[in-house]
């Protein structure tokens, strides 16, 4: 949803980063209100899995210029554990397995953390166990799955109804899910995407990191934009990316080329 | 201890041995069963040098913390140690000083028998290491010097020859409760010789539980002989918690029947020096065997397991995971032989060693040894040397929790793999505290 007073959560300002020294980002411009959702789409590549890295504090990337602000704060300048405790959430595109670490326990201390910074008293092993069985439903995930090792196991549709069930738990109020439907099956999508929509309210705000447009079938988002060669090129609505579906990213290719000839601002 | 130039370091290792076997000579008399084995142990331990970095079975151990400890034997406790944990229910605890019986006072749990003198000396003339190189002589069956292949480990030598008491028991059936065998040094010093002779009958069942204490400059010396016969099932945990300069050598020799089942597991931390030879016979295949073993080293200590499993008939089965935390300047030693002679057709053996390497100071050596002669068989072995997954540690740190909680997480994770089949009795140990050297929780 759309309010032009809604306050913002995420102020992305001409933000360059680079991994092992080669530059990824160069100059991203972004800002997400509360309520909205947003997509971000382009191809292998493109930047958008970094930068959804990168707002989430992965030390493999460094910034090296531009600023991203957080309900006014710093976000570069906190550790990803602060970042997360704030309410800044990253569903993975590759869910890590942690052998021998029960989920159970995982999902305690994460929910734990977190509530501690909304000022809201920890859960002991009782009271969490009631809480995380009502979350369970957002994505008719199997109680059994609380018992094994964190994703150990789990099958890719598996994996991302964990992480959804850890986006429920930890309540955030910027959500970044790196390319969340990769994988799955249709029902397995439906299921993640009804997660997502329930938990998506008009004072969080949801950045959806995609290749395809099947996502946004059953994710509808306010703000659609296209992200090539470390940069966003192009902002439209949701009929943006029906556009990419129909004309393929070619176009894109013509766009940056005219870009780089005669650099504009973009974003 | 100050590195000694070379003639000087020979000339304290060969005296080391020596006098050790002179003050014991002095010392009191064994336990009257045990004193000819002994005898002969020490004749053949006067015999063999002293283990040096010069044989390939020690190449990566410097026993340079063995010869720090002051060869004679510690004095005997006068009171049990204020710092074992209380008994816990459905286990039976019996500990080893070295001097005393620990049967004394005590009652053995219904199905298990302390093992009759005469019958004693018997089985020791039939298996024990302590003849280790003699045995071809009368042609006897000697499981433990079969397992080592030709002759017995010196470690096993070395207790065999110094301990003046065994404690033999016969196990028949089921037994309900865990049996404990605690040993702890505390901050004696000098050297605790321990051995243990365990007969499993047919079809018998026990948990059992070793653990082995010491903070101070002492050599905790084992030998455990076991032989399960057929059906027996074994379910073995050993603790080792050391500190400050304390050794501990342990040769753990197990006999098994076809149809027996041995499970193994152990958590050593903290020894200046610890050295475990788990050695394993099938005797004719046909059974199975389950190794489990954790071992942590920090600062300049040195862990060393040299493993040997021997199948000597058909289908047998063993599963074998070895982990390992190094950290600081420490060194881990893993040498895993497994046998398997024409004989052994349909052996199924899986053998898996797993290091964390936490420090760039420390180092790891590993070593699968897998002899394989008979065709049809299903072996396979793997090494795998890592540090803590930067990806994992990030995957925690984006839900929150912070960079050290989230390592110990891991290493917690890493641990609980090999300690969550230890016997259950064995939770008032906190082996996990202790191999991560946490401060225990309050119990």
């Amino acid at each position: 949803m759309i309010r032009p007073e809604a306050p913002v959560l995420l102020e992305i300002r001409d933000l360059h980063a680079s991994v092992a020294d080669q530059p990824i980002l160069h100059g991203v411009n972004l800002t997400i209100r509360a309520g909205e959702i947003h997509a971000v789409m382009g191809r292998n590549g493109s930047g958008k899995s970094t930068l959804s890295k990168l707002l989430a504090g992965h030390p493999a990337y460094t910034v090296t210029g531009g600023s991203v602000t957080y309900r006014g704060e710093d976000l570069l300048a906190l550790a990803p554990e602060l970042r997360a405790r704030r309410g800044v959430f990253l569903g993975f595109q590759y869910p890590v397995e942690i052998p021998g670490v029960s989920n159970l326990e995982f999902l305690r201390v994460a929910t734990n953390g977190r509530r501690l910074e909304q000022g809201a008293e920890e859960l002991d092993t009782f009271a969490f166990e009631d809480l995380v069985r009502e979350r369970l439903a957002v994505v008719q995930m199997d109680p059994a799955f609380l018992d094994r090792s964190v994703n150990e196991g789990f099958s890719g549709g598996e994996k991302k109804r964990n992480e959804i069930l850890q986006m429920a738990l930890l309540d955030p109020l910027v959500a970044i899910l790196d390319e969340t439907d990769s994988g799955l099956d249709i029902d397995a999508l439906r299921i993640v995407a009804g997660g997502v929509n329930q938990l998506a309210t008009p004072d969080n705000a949801t950045l959806l990191i995609t290749h395809y447009q099947r996502l946004l079938d059953v994710i509808t988002p306010d703000y659609v934009h296209v992200m090539a060669a470390g940069r966003i090129l192009r902002t439209g609505g949701k009929d943006l990316a029906l556009e990419l579906e129909d004309r393929g990213y070619d176009w894109v290719d013509a766009e940056l080329a005219a870009l780089e000839s005669a650099p504009v601002e973009v974003g | 201890m100050a590195p000694l130039s070379m003639p000087t370091a020979v000339a304290a290792a060969s005296s080391w041995g020596s006098e050790l076997l002179l003050a014991l000579e002095s010392g009191p008399s064994p336990q009257p069963a045990l004193a000819a084995a002994r005898q002969r142990a020490a004749r053949a331990l006067a015999d063999r040098p002293l283990p040096s970095r010069r044989q390939e079975a020690w190449r990566f151990t410097d026993i340079a913390p063995l010869l720090a400890i002051t060869p004679a034997q510690l004095p005997p406790a006068t009171t049990v140690p204020a710092t074992l944990p209380s008994v816990t229910p459905g286990v039976v605890r019996l500990v080893l000083d070295g001097h005393g019986d620990p049967l004394a006072g005590g009652n053995l749990p219904a199905g298990i028998e302390a093992i009759p003198a005469a019958d004693l000396e018997a089985l020791l003339q039939e298996t024990s290491t302590d003849r280790g190189e003699d045995r071809g002589a009368n042609g006897a069956s000697n499981h433990a010097a079969a397992a080592a292949g030709s002759e017995a480990p010196w470690s096993g030598l070395l207790a065999a020859a110094t301990a003046g008491q065994i404690l033999a028991l016969r196990v028949r059936g089921a037994i309900e409760p865990t049996l404990e065998l605690v040993s702890d040094a505390a901050s004696a010093e000098g050297v605790l010789p321990l051995r243990l002779l365990l007969i499993l009958e047919p079809e018998a069942r026990l948990e059992l539980l070793q653990v082995h204490r010491a903070s101070a400059a002492s050599l905790t010396t084992v030998l455990l002989e076991a032989r399960l016969g057929a059906g027996a099932r074994l379910s073995h945990g050993l603790i080792a918690q050391g500190g400050g300069a304390a050794v501990l050598l342990a040769d753990l020799a197990v006999e098994q029947d076809p149809g027996s089942h041995y499970a193994f597991t152990s958590a050593v931390a903290g020894w200046a020096l610890s050295r475990l030879e788990p050695r394993v016979l099938q005797s004719g295949g046909g059974a199975t065997t389950r190794l489990r073993s954790l071992q942590r080293v920090d600062e300049r200590q040195i862990a060393d397991q040299h493993s040997q499993v021997r199948f000597e008939g058909p289908e047998g089965e063993l599963d074998q995971l070895h982990k390992v935390i190094a950290d600081g300047a420490g060194r881990s030693v893993f040498n895993g032989a497994v046998a398997v002679p024409r004989a052994a057709q349909r052996t199924d053996a899986v053998q898996l060693s797993r290091s964390l390497l936490l420090s760039d100071r420390a180092r790891i050596d590993t070593k699968p040894q897998l002899e394989i002669v008979a065709d049809d068989v299903k072996c396979a072995h793997g090494a795998t040397v890592s540090r803590l997954q930067s990806e994992e540690l990030f995957y925690l740190q984006s839900r929150g929790i912070a960079a050290a909680n989230a390592s110990r997480l891991l290493l917690r994770g890493y641990c609980g793999e090999v300690l969550r089949e230890l016997p259950a009795a064995a939770a008032i140990w906190q082996p996990l505290a202790m191999v991560l050297a946490e401060e225990a929780p309050r119990p």
